[in-house]
């Protein structure tokens, strides 16, 4: 681990990472350090908000930066509130599908409404992991989990369109199987103002991979050979790329602007 | 600036209040009977430099109050009963953190929606205990809009020192009474300790002083959990005594610190016949039966304005002296087990409750039960 490019960006402490073997969220901590990089962000300026779930920890305690890791759902609230007392400082928001598009559905829509000028970057591995696996908002609709032995009954949210419909700026979807453009959509979007919104769908060896006797290099194989482009992908497959690049002010521009303006 | 006498309502005197003591950031979602605080605060904090955003719900509003403050605000919201049961969740992140906000609630009847929006008490050990583990965070309750006023000032300076979330618990009488308010020229600001070098963000030598508290955004790398953590903020979810010492610390913090929270006024307890130990706008019908009973019976009043921890010694003196303490209360009654607990026999302990309706509890009432007692 010593001699990894990355390794300055890492806690020591935190080393050697929690995640199964052959987890995603390795691939998209890289993706996202790598950006930031890229961006020409330090971290000593960036403040990471988390709640609960497996894609939470990626960034508390793993990054050599402030993080705030609070309860399951509410890490864009609190990312809001750092923003709006700290408009200087890059916050981001990382955590799961269940954590942001489930149990924080409400805050998610509303941010994106707000165009609150955050970067939310959600790792999409289907399922509540780190509880056992249980069905969440994303599952496949027939997919078998702990708690839909009979396959899932329900159908999954489509949330980069979601969060794209309800006013982003920015919304993207990759997989850890597209590691490149997952790595240019976080830094476009890191360079943007406003919502933005990075759906990363992910592989879970332990909690999906294992139900389907799928080891997690076949499970990116899959994940790379069912990404269609947006507009492209049919409704069993995944829509990677671009939903929607807008350039309308953010949140905390407008309250300067009419702070200014007004008093 | 000069000492100013103004009118006016409970609710604006806490905003007020809030102002007066630094509070520059507010997030809040709108529920009678506490709107007028947000709207106050709408107003007059981007005025001021400071922000003021209306959340989704009260879930993000008190959320939107904790990184705020980790971004180095003075956060406050305000509620009534729905909202105040939502923001347990966040109360319990903050106590965790040891992140420092203010919640005013201002009561309502419940439970559930129960009757929007009239007066109760029945918040009170929800306030105390509403969230899940062990925790303790202080809780005060005006009984003037004067109160109204300067308790505010001391939740928030409160939250500063101690490095923890407060409660304000008002009521839907006290926030909607017009009163004089003397506004004094200058008011105390307390400002939370930032650290020295190599000063751990969670841990103090001294149970009685809260840890420093960094600011985001200046290289410290800072961790903040609510889960169990260390001094230095690294999660130890199985290590017991971390967590033993982690939530005994945060308690001490609170206990250790009770004699500076105690606010209360004690009437006529040493000469009394007759004790009556009440809070919030019901105090004042207990003042005003005193006034009425004044010649015929000696009424000893012990009007509570800390509410947790609870100063008990004043509870016990007036136990001590009295035939009887009577407790009025807007609920089916919560402090009086508190002042049975306190009294321990030495004289009986009687109810007075009253609920629904918002329905005051008259001086009128309370004279009359008070000489049925003596009968």
């Amino acid at each position: 681990m010593k001699g990894h490019a990355l390794h300055a960006f890492l806690r020591p402490e935190a080393l050697p990472t929690v995640f199964c073997p052959g987890c995603g969220n390795g691939l998209v901590a890289g993706a996202l350090l790598r950006a930031l990089a890229q961006a020409g962000i330090a971290l000593r300026q960036t403040v990471f908000v988390a709640g609960i779930g497996c894609a939470a920890w990626i960034p508390s305690p793993h990054f050599l930066a402030d993080s705030l890791h609070v309860a399951h759902g509410r890490a864009i609230p609190t990312a809001l509130g750092v923003k709006l007392r700290r408009p200087e400082l890059c916050v981001i928001v990382v955590g799961g599908d269940g954590d942001i598009a489930g149990i924080g559905g409400n805050h998610l829509l509303h941010a994106a409404r707000r165009n609150a000028d955050l970067l939310v970057v959600m790792v999409n591995n289907l399922v509540y992991a780190m509880t056992g696996g249980q069905v969440g908002p994303t599952t496949p609709h027939g997919l078998p989990t702990s708690t839909t032995p009979y396959g899932n009954p329900e159908y999954p949210m489509d949330v980069a369109q979601v969060v794209a419909a309800a006013g982003a700026n920015y919304v993207a979807r990759w997989t850890t199987a597209h590691l490149p453009q997952l790595e240019k959509a976080l830094a476009r979007a890191l360079t943007l103002e406003g919502f933005r919104f990075v759906e990363v769908v992910s592989q879970c060896p332990a909690r999906v991979g294992g139900r389907l006797a799928m080891a997690p290099v076949e499970a990116m194989k899959w994940l790379r050979a069912q990404s269609k482009p947006v507009g492209e992908a049919g409704p069993e497959e995944i829509a990677v790329g671009e939903y929607v690049v807008r350039h309308r002010p953010g949140l905390l521009r407008t309250l300067k602007e009419q702070n200014h303006g007004g008093a | 600036m000069s000492p100013e006498r103004r009118l006016w309502s409970g609710n604006i005197a806490v905003a007020e209040g809030a102002l007066a003591a630094g509070v520059d950031f507010y997030a809040g979602y709108p529920i009678t009977p506490s709107s007028e605080i947000m709207e106050h605060m709408a107003r007059e904090l981007p005025k001021r430099g400071g922000v003021f955003l209306q959340a989704e719900d009260e879930i993000a509003a008190i959320f939107m109050l904790i990184g705020a403050s980790w971004a180095d605000a003075k956060a406050m919201t305000a509620t009534s009963g729905p909202g105040f049961s939502l923001m347990q969740e966040g109360l319990g992140i903050a106590v965790m953190t040891e992140t420092p906000l203010l919640v005013v609630d201002v009561m309502r009847v419940g439970p559930g929606t129960g009757q929007a929006s009239k007066a109760a008490q029945g918040d009170l050990l929800q306030a105390r205990w509403g969230r899940h583990g062990d925790q303790a965070l202080p809780v005060f309750a005006p009984s003037s809009v004067q109160d109204c006023f300067e308790l505010t000032v001391f939740a928030v300076n409160t939250a500063e020192r101690l490095r923890t979330p407060v409660v304000l618990l008002s009521d839907e009488l006290l926030a909607h009474t017009w009163e004089t308010v003397r506004v004094p020229g200058e008011v105390e600001r307390a400002e939370r300790r930032r650290p020295r070098d190599h000063e751990p963000p969670f841990g103090s030598p001294d149970p009685r002083l809260p840890p420093a508290m960094p600011r985001l955004g200046e290289g410290h790398a800072l961790l903040v959990t609510a889960s169990t953590h260390d001094p230095w903020g690294l999660r130890q979810t199985s290590d017991p005594e971390v967590h033993r010492a982690l939530v005994e610390r945060l308690w001490q913090k609170i206990w250790l610190n009770r004699e500076e929270l105690f606010r209360y006024e004690a009437v006529g307890v040493e000469e009394a016949e007759v004790g009556v130990v009440a809070y919030g706008s019901v105090a004042r019908s207990a003042l005003a039966a005193r006034k009425i009973l004044a010649g015929r019976v000696r009424v000893g009043v012990v009007v509570l304005k800390t509410l947790w921890p609870l100063p008990e010694e004043p509870i016990r003196a007036l136990a001590e002296r009295a035939r009887a303490v009577l407790v009025p209360e807007l609920s089916l009654g919560q402090l009086v087990w508190d002042v049975e607990r306190i009294a321990a026999g030495r004289c009986p302990v009687l109810r007075f409750p009253k609920v629904g309706g918002g329905i005051p509890i008259f001086p009128e009432e309370l004279a009359a039960r008070i000489l049925e007692i003596l009968r």
